[in-house]
């Protein structure tokens, strides 16, 4: 077998050496009702070449996002990602690393996760960042503990544009740690909502913005009224694009900061490896879940970087931890750090200019069509159409002329059966929208 | 074109061989000294080309971003310099022995990541149409019966990212469980002290208490503790097997029993799996959960802490509690179940956006295809094989933590450093000027001064031979009175050993503008 190198010489050599006549003695403390005599019902080894062709062949069917029109986002967004960040990420000594726990050893991941944590704060403008979570949603749901052990209160309030995926993840925790949760049915135009009734009882209230329907919150009225009962604003993201043209959520008083990076240097992949960020203010650090990089020195002197604040962590609070998480999404935040280094504020500031520009270019479009009518008025890649038949039916007709022509707000949420959730990034061509709209006009008459 | 030696020294002169200088521009030689990308880039610069904008409106909502953010740009060749630059910072499975007990460094196949990259899996988005993603569900399912059948449970959750968010999973389903059945009395989990934290730090988060077992003499659960703090508000027990000491849990079966007669259910930590894959079926232990690391296991990446994968197979008991979404084989199509009314309303919930690792998922399928049944077997056999040479041969100029042969990971303490002044944290330290990447240590913590090796199925036995040579040569010199040379270690290594208490004390976790470089 080409991964494993011994052969039959050197096990019995090794054998010897361990002093037992076969390898089967050392599986003997292994209850003998559970001992496997033959080989368990699975097909044998394979060559390189079947393994490739096996899976090449069920990759062939599925429809790929870039072999056609595709304006799909609600939490995952398309984007070019320079050659060069794929190359970089499949160096052995990032690919094949562990967690640096030798520092020494490890200097190139953590200055990455150093110039990462800064860059995150930088975008969200805050003070401080983790090196990150698995992904938006676990993020935002570890940000809700978070906020409930800094305000040592029970009670978080969620807006009714936050990702319904965000609030699933973030409800199921919060049920078994008995906090009280107040979610609200996602519907656009009614994230204010959240502000209603907030008492000395509320940790915080989360909000994200562009919200699930793409509508800009200006989140400092939203601020206010946290602080204004002592409780916290979370601030949520999934298109971190979005930055390079909106203020960002630190400008505008959010306390913590989460969501999801995909966007920067990480694919669709379906659903994952993503990369979930998650930023804050200084003071709250100590209460902040995940791994985290801090600058040192070494006996010489000489500035270096390490694992920090260790004393949160679970390997060493064990049932005190802030957080049972472990791992961070290591690889995918070298992937951030670097697409975002080519980036550079004037990249990024362009990038969102083009993208903000493609989808007021396809609401125009698609606007202009009978029964189609926009919901936000505000918007950065992402906007939501109101349709005159249900969206899903429309998805579905649109599809049989290859254009995946947006999310049917159906698919995520009860009751808006009528809205399509489209996303537009600097990948989309002219061509592309022209088909959008042709199948969409077809879809409605 | 003929080479012009005229005046061109070629052999090494007389004279020529020096002690160590100080370069000028602070590199030596291949090992270059780096920069912060905040110090070397611009906002201004970047190393992307993108269309001009044309300038049209915006409908930024009033929301523009107007204030400087700050963040660097790049040339595409100083991006390039930079990160590799960086990368010869690291050590790696592919530079050499990794022997990180618990974590299971084995080789990463290159097949893998040439697969997961084909856009069938790669470039699809999430919320697709379901008949337009057929392929990635199916692959999915063909995990998923890999998994099953490995593992000879009937479930299994795909969506946890990670070990941790798989214990999560397992440990959830345990409490819908119980609510199910009204048992909200049954809220003690019994973790024995070997545990990895992620283990009590999960039974926390889904709202359990931690009671903690003692280890015995020959470093496996107490049972006789154990038997004693049974009782009627045990929800569970949480145990790694083979153990954190690298040794079967013996009694496992009668572990599963007790657990079972006070209505709780059986947690296993599946970290370990590596030895037991094609040997043993956890399911034939009697356990109700267990999640893979399919980065350990099944030799997807670690990429520097990340990111993992922790598919969680459950049992009977447990699977109508599995969280959503999941991947369903009907009659003509593969279906993705996404919300739990879908489910009959059993599910306890979401864990996560979307549907798990996919990218995980398409590596660690590609491994075990390439191994198969047979393959899978011989891996897990030669991981304990090599763990157990290691042990063999280290076994008179080191102390085995615990008698007798171990399974993957062979557990050492610090007794034979007693009074050499040398701690297990010096002799780690000595290893990376050996070129190795020491082992875990201090971990687990029933052991003093723990030091806990898993060679895994990778190495040659040439590799292992000379890492056998190394270790017992620092032994030797450690026993032999040369602390000195362990404390001031490592040399060799881009860097000496770092502050920890300085990096704690006044965390500085991000570059700030002005902040001079002192390197």
């Amino acid at each position: 077998m080409r991964y494993l190198p011994l052969n039959e010489n050197d096990r019995k050599d090794m054998l010897a050496k361990v002093g037992v006549p076969m390898v089967d003695a050392l599986f003997e403390d292994v209850p003998k009702s559970a001992r496997l005599t033959g080989l368990i019902d699975l097909p044998t080894h394979m060559t390189e070449a079947e393994v490739e062709s096996h899976l090449t062949r069920l990759a062939g069917k599925s429809r790929a996002a870039g072999s056609g029109s595709f304006f799909i986002g609600a939490g995952a967004y398309r984007h070019h990602i320079p050659a060069t960040v794929d190359h970089l990420i499949q160096r052995s000594e990032f690919l094949t690393a562990y967690t640096p726990y030798q520092p020494e050893i490890s200097q190139g991941t953590l200055q990455v996760l150093f110039e990462f944590q800064t860059q995150v704060a930088m975008l969200t403008g805050m003070e401080v960042a983790n090196a990150s979570m698995y992904d938006g949603s676990t993020a935002c749901a570890e940000a809700v503990l978070m906020a409930c052990r800094v305000k040592r209160r029970k009670k978080v309030k969620l807006a009714a544009g936050l990702h319904p995926h965000y609030a699933a993840t973030t409800e199921n925790q919060a049920q078994f740690l008995g906090l009280d949760l107040k979610t609200a049915d996602c519907a656009p135009g009614k994230d204010s909502d959240v502000m209603d009734g907030l008492d000395k009882d509320v940790a915080a209230i989360v909000v994200q913005s562009p919200n699930v329907f793409g509508e800009i919150i200006d989140l400092e009225l939203y601020a206010e009224a946290a602080h204004e009962v002592g409780a916290l604003l979370i601030a949520v993201f999934t298109e971190p694009v979005a930055f390079g043209a909106i203020k960002s959520p630190g400008e505008m008083g959010a306390d913590i900061v989460v969501g999801e990076g995909q966007s920067i240097g990480v694919g669709l992949n379906y659903g994952g490896p993503y990369v979930g960020l998650l930023a804050c203010r200084q003071k709250l650090v100590r209460q902040m879940p995940g791994r985290v990089c801090g600058e040192t020195v070494d006996a010489e002197g000489k500035r270096g970087y390490v694992l920090t604040l260790s004393t949160r962590e679970q390997h060493i609070r064990r049932e005190k931890a802030t957080s049972n998480i472990c791992t961070n999404s290591g690889l995918c935040t070298v992937a951030w750090s670097i697409h975002m280094s080519l980036l550079g504020e004037a990249g990024l500031r362009q990038l969102a200019t083009i993208n903000h520009e493609k989808a007021c270019e396809l609401a125009d479009k698609l606007t202009a069509i009978d029964g189609v009518e926009l919901v936000n008025d505000s918007f950065f890649n992402e906007f939501t159409l109101r349709l005159s038949k249900p969206a899903k039916q429309v998805v579905d007709a649109m599809l049989k002329n290859d254009v995946l022509g947006g999310l049917h707000a159906s698919r995520l949420m009860d009751g808006q059966d009528d809205l399509l959730i489209v996303a537009a990034t600097e990948t989309n061509s002219e061509a592309d929208m022209n088909a959008f709209e042709t199948a969409l006009r077809e879809a409605l008459s | 074109m003929a080479l012009n030696n005229m005046g061109r020294p070629t052999t090494p002169q007389e004279g020529t061989v020096t002690s160590t200088i100080e370069t000028v521009s602070g590199n030596k030689a291949l090992a270059q000294r780096e920069l912060l990308i905040f110090e070397v880039g611009t906002p201004r610069r970047t190393g992307v080309d993108l269309p001009e904008p044309k300038g049209s409106k915006s409908r930024l909502g009033g929301l523009e971003r107007t204030a400087e953010i700050g963040l660097p740009g790049l040339s595409e060749p100083e991006t390039m310099r930079h990160y590799v630059r960086l990368s010869q910072k690291n050590y790696a499975i592919d530079l050499g022995v990794y022997p990180l007990g618990s974590c299971t460094m084995k080789h990463n196949p290159r097949l893998n990541e040439k697969v997961a990259r084909l856009p069938g899996f790669a470039d699809v988005h999430p919320l697709q149409p379901q008949e337009t993603v057929q392929g990635a569900l199916e692959l999915i399912d063909e995990l998923a019966h890999w998994i099953c059948t490995l593992t000879g449970m009937p479930a299994v959750a795909m969506s946890p990212k990670a070990g941790a968010h798989g214990e999560l999973c397992g440990m959830m389903a345990i409490r819908a469980a119980l609510d199910a059945k009204g048992a909200d009395h049954k809220r003690r989990v019994l973790v024995p002290e070997s545990a990895h934290g992620t283990n009590p730090a999960t039974a926390v988060q889904c709202g359990f208490t931690v009671d903690e077992i003692p280890a015995t003499d020959d470093g496996r659960v107490d049972l006789e503790a154990m038997k004693a703090k049974l009782g009627d508000d045990v929800a569970g027990i949480m145990l790694t097997n083979p153990n954190t000491c690298g040794l079967f849990e013996r009694d496992i079966v009668e572990i599963a029993e007790l657990i079972h007669g006070v209505g709780g259910y059986f947690y296993c930590d599946g970290a370990n799996f590596n030895a037991l894959v094609g040997r043993v079926r956890p399911g034939d232990l009697g356990i109700d959960a267990m999640h893979l690391n399919l980065h350990k296991t099944f030799s997807t990446p670690h990429g520097g802490g990340g990111p993992g994968s922790g598919p969680t197979v459950l049992s009977e008991a447990l699977a109508a509690y599995a969280p959503v979404p999941f991947v369903q084989k009907n009659d003509d199509a593969f279906e993705l179940v996404e919300t739990v009314e879908a489910t009959g309303g059993d599910s306890f919930g979401r864990m996560c956006a979307f549907h798990g690792q996919m990218g995980m998922f398409t590596r660690a399928l590609s491994y075990m295809l390439s191994h198969g049944s047979d393959g899978l077997k011989q891996a897990t056999e030669d991981a304990v094989l090599n763990a157990n040479y290691v042990q063999a041969s280290l076994s008179d100029v080191m102390t085995v933590a615990f008698p007798g042969t171990c399974m993957h990971e062979a557990l050492f303490d610090d007794r034979f450093l007693k009074d050499t002044g040398v701690e297990t944290l010096d002799f780690a330290k000595a290893m990376i000027d050996e070129g190795y990447h020491p082992m875990t240590m201090y971990f687990p913590l029933v052991v003093h001064g723990a030091m806990l090796i898993e060679p895994t199925e990778s190495e040659s036995k040439a590799e292992l031979d000379r890492f056998i040579a190394v270790m017992r040569s620092l032994a030797e010199r450690a026993t032999g009175g040369d602390v000195d040379s362990f404390k001031a270690a490592p040399i060799y290594a881009p860097m000496r050993r770092l502050d920890e208490t300085q990096a704690a004390r006044k965390p500085v976790l991000r570059w700030t503008p002005g902040e001079a470089a002192n390197d």
